[in-house]
């Protein structure tokens, strides 16, 4: 059996179900964007391709917002089920931040979702439009506030401590606290670059079959030329997170780069590749570039950071883990790079669509996106370790007091149930995208169900049928 | 200030908490009543009279969780951890039930009775567990350094599964009362003749859970039953025999809202009848809605948001249920 303390399946168990949730929001938030930017430019262009892409990646979206509100029912309890110590102590701050959240995705979906879905015949364009920007903008509140409370839990302030509770003083300063703005931008951009990489490979997988509408190509287009630009972005942006978080939280760093200890007046190498290990207290077998940590952390050439063996170890997160990660994020960043040079270099020469090789690329990068942002979320959790409140309150004092046989069963069975139902949404997903887009679609709105009656469920808006289950019976 | 910050936000939440179990109650009602009702058109009639609103319906369960967090912390943190069972099967349950209710629709001919059968658990699991954990938190915790003394499977006792079964049959008495006021035919006539026992059901349980309360926990009895309060609150014994007097009766001759309404007056009696027998607390058997308040810094914040968007659901709900009135026939769906 696998040797694990409650606190560790506590710990899985909330990592599970978040990561599952995770991917749903951040389609979420590139999705909308990019709808509102179809409807805009059919509006501008006139030109019916956007109005077809539109309705192909409307439905899409319904499924996919769906999946995340279904999975983010469990994230609304967790917090008490789990994490019953921590909420006593920070609920005063996380509780309202998390109750905005809620009620400004209810506002969305009451206010706006029914006409962006179902209103296509019943309100004006102008007014269409202006709820798909509107849905736009609030996935994007949503996610604020989600930052906001999550990175008060990285770099706290604007708050007291009362008997033994955090009390809020300051709002402004709890919600625009100093990670806020990095976190912020850094996770929206990975949202819309993610869904970029998505719907890239969405396009390279229909011209791979030799479906070359002008629909797949605007798509596969439209969506190289913001991996182009925002995975450079992206890169900035990362970059100045780092430098924030060596500020704030220079454990995580030190953790980050497998940086143990400085020689005096030395500048710190980069370390490629390596083993960090916790109980001997080095990295093994590293490959290193001298003077580049130093260059990249602070921009000179013999800078310190911070070695893991100036804090006490009981303060060290495991950096074996977090080294990986950092590096998987970094290396996927570095490749979707690439792809936006790579497809830049066929469109000059104008073989954008004809490429096999780029479309392969493309294909193979679908979801290197969504895998880089669980990678990054894991180094900045894992990292912030072992505080779940940074230097306010360490994880151990805020988990529940379940045995570690309650969580194991917990877990095996929200495993088992996220398996079935979220692998079948993803598949049910898939099989839209390989609907393809279809040419002229107003005219296949007159049969979408609910048309003439709405409001309706998000899912409602599509009317494919499921792939079969393999093994139900 | 003289704003009583606690009392308004247990007001929201008791309401919120009140909107969820009216609501999703008959929706899971609709699950409950699967196994009677094996035709699949009448099925898909069934699911069809609340597939406009049911995600709607749930909106209040998340806004209860998260408006509880925000205003009272303790509550959330120690109760959820002491029902950590109960409640993630109660979501397991809900959300198998959700899914399969979407994926029922998308399914192809052979797979649908898979997704029924998913659809028909979720529902039995999820109104099951709401009545136990129910009856756990009347039966009270006691707290000790910020967390219940409970162990993990006290929940389960002789009276909250009462409370669990409870819930099922009052769930059930929603759905076909709804399915009264929403269908025609045979599939109504069918739902008509099962009212009555489970009304009859519903009845037994509010009145076992309102003799053994008072007998196991003195402070309710004392609640109940001493001068002035037994004079305050007559009525509410009294209203529930009203109603269900009037339930039978509206049940004789082609019913049509009658029975729908009645039963919301039923299950909003039992639900007044538990608030004034834990009142103030909102913990019991100790810890009042003042002890586990939320700072005012933070109760006072999320009010305002609270206060803003609750009206706009409210009225948003109330356009979608005006938007589906009326008889749903077999065969018509909106899916």
């Amino acid at each position: 059996m696998f040797d694990f303390s409650a606190l560790d399946l506590a710990r899985i168990q909330f990592g599970f179900t978040i990561s599952f949730h995770i991917i749903f929001p951040a389609i979420t938030i590139g999705l909308a964007a990019y709808l509102a930017v179809l409807e805009g430019l059919w509006l501008w262009k006139k030109d019916d391709t956007y109005l077809d892409l539109y309705h192909f990646w409307s439905k899409i979206f319904a499924v996919n917002f769906a999946m995340g509100v279904v999975s983010g029912l469990v994230m609304a309890y967790q917090f008490g089920t789990n994490w019953s110590f921590y909420s006593q102590f920070a609920g005063s701050i996380t509780g309202p931040l998390l109750a905005y959240e809620v009620l400004t995705a209810f506002f969305l979906e009451a206010g706006f979702l029914g006409v962006m879905l179902f209103g296509w015949n019943k309100v004006g364009r102008g007014l269409h439009f202006f709820a798909t920007v509107m849905v736009a903008l609030g996935t994007m509140v949503s996610a604020t506030w989600i930052l906001a409370s999550n990175s008060w839990m990285q770099t706290p302030q604007g708050h007291e401590v009362v008997n033994g509770v955090v009390v809020p003083a300051d709002w402004i300063a709890i919600i625009f606290n100093p990670s806020f703005p990095y976190r912020l931008a850094h996770m929206v951009t990975a949202a819309m670059l993610s869904t970029a990489l998505f719907v890239a490979a969405s396009g390279a997988w229909h011209l791979l079959r030799a479906k070359r509408t002008p629909a797949v190509k605007r798509m596969f287009s439209m969506a190289l030329w913001m991996v182009l630009f925002t995975a450079p972005l992206q890169m900035v942006i990362g970059d100045a997170h780092g430098i924030n978080t060596l500020k704030h939280q220079p454990a995580k760093i030190a953790a980050v780069e497998g940086h143990w200890h400085n020689e005096p007046g030395a500048g710190v190498p980069l370390i490629l590749f390596g083993i960090p290990d916790m109980q001997a207290e080095t990295t093994r077998y590293k490959v290193e570039i001298p003077r580049l940590g130093s260059l990249i952390l602070t921009h000179s050439w013999d800078g310190q950071i911070p070695g893991l063996k100036e804090f006490a170890p009981d303060d060290r997160p495991n950096s074996t883990i977090v080294f990986w990660c950092f590096r998987i994020m970094v290396g996927l960043g570095s490749l979707m790079a690439l792809l936006g040079l790579f497809s830049t270099w066929k469109r000059w020469r104008g073989g954008l669509y004809d490429s096999p090789i780029l479309a392969r690329f493309a294909l193979w990068m679908g979801p290197s996106g969504l895998i880089a942002i669980l990678a990054g979320w894991y180094v900045t959790e894992i990292g912030r370790q072992p505080w779940v409140v940074y230097g306010l309150m360490r994880t151990k004092d805020a988990v529940s007091n379940h045995s570690a046989m309650t969580l194991s069963i917990g877990l095996v069975v929200l495993v088992g149930m996220y398996i079935v139902i979220f692998g079948m949404g993803i598949a049910y997903m898939l099989r839209l995208v390989a609907q393809g887009p279809q040419a002229h679609a107003e005219g296949a709105l007159e049969h979408t169900p609910a048309l003439n009656q709405r409001p309706a469920r998000p899912l409602s808006a599509v009317d494919a049928t499921l792939p079969n289950l393999s093994n139900d019976t | 200030m003289g704003i009583d910050l606690p009392l308004i936000w247990f007001l929201i939440i008791g309401f919120g908490i009140m909107m969820y179990v009216i609501m999703d109650g008959f929706d899971l009602g609709i699950g409950i009543l699967f196994p009677f009702i094996r035709d699949r058109d009448e099925r898909d009639t069934m699911v069809n009279t609340v597939a406009p609103v049911w995600d709607g319906n749930e909106t209040w369960l998340v806004l209860g969780g998260a408006g509880l967090m925000a205003a009272f912390p303790k509550v959330y943190s120690i109760l959820l951890s002491a029902l950590y069972v109960p409640a993630m099967c109660f979501l397991v349950g809900l959300i198998w039930r959700g899914v399969s209710f979407e994926f029922r629709f998308k399914a192809d001919a052979a797979h649908k009775p898979f997704w029924d059968r998913a659809f028909m658990v979720g529902s039995y699991v999820a109104a099951f567990f709401q009545g136990a954990m129910l009856g756990a938190f009347i039966h009270g915790h006691h707290v000790v350094n910020g967390a219940a003394t409970s162990g993990v499977m006290d929940w389960l006792s002789p009276f909250s599964v009462m409370t669990g079964i409870g819930v099922v049959v009052a769930y059930a008495l929603l759905g076909t009362t709804w399915l009264i006021l929403k269908t025609e035919g045979a599939l109504q006539q069918r739902v008509i003749r099962a009212t009555r026992p489970l009304l009859l059901a519903t009845v037994a349980v509010i009145t076992a859970v309102s003799i053994w309360t008072p007998l196991s926990h003195p402070a309710i009895a004392q609640r109940w039953f001493s001068l002035p309060n037994l004079l305050f609150f007559a009525p509410v014994p009294f209203l529930v025999g009203l109603s269900t007097f009037a339930i039978l009766r509206s049940l004789r001759q082609a019913p049509y809202a009658g029975p729908f309404v009645w039963s919301l007056v039923l299950v909003f009696l039992g639900f007044s009848g538990l608030v004034i027998s834990i009142w103030p607390n909102i913990l019991p058997p100790t810890m009042s809605i003042w002890d586990a308040a939320a700072p005012p810094q933070s109760q006072g914040f999320a009010l305002v948001g609270a206060l803003f968007i609750i009206p706009i659901i409210l009225a948003y709900t109330a356009w979608s249920y005006y938007v589906f009135r009326g008889k749903v026939k077999v065969g018509e769906g909106y899916h």
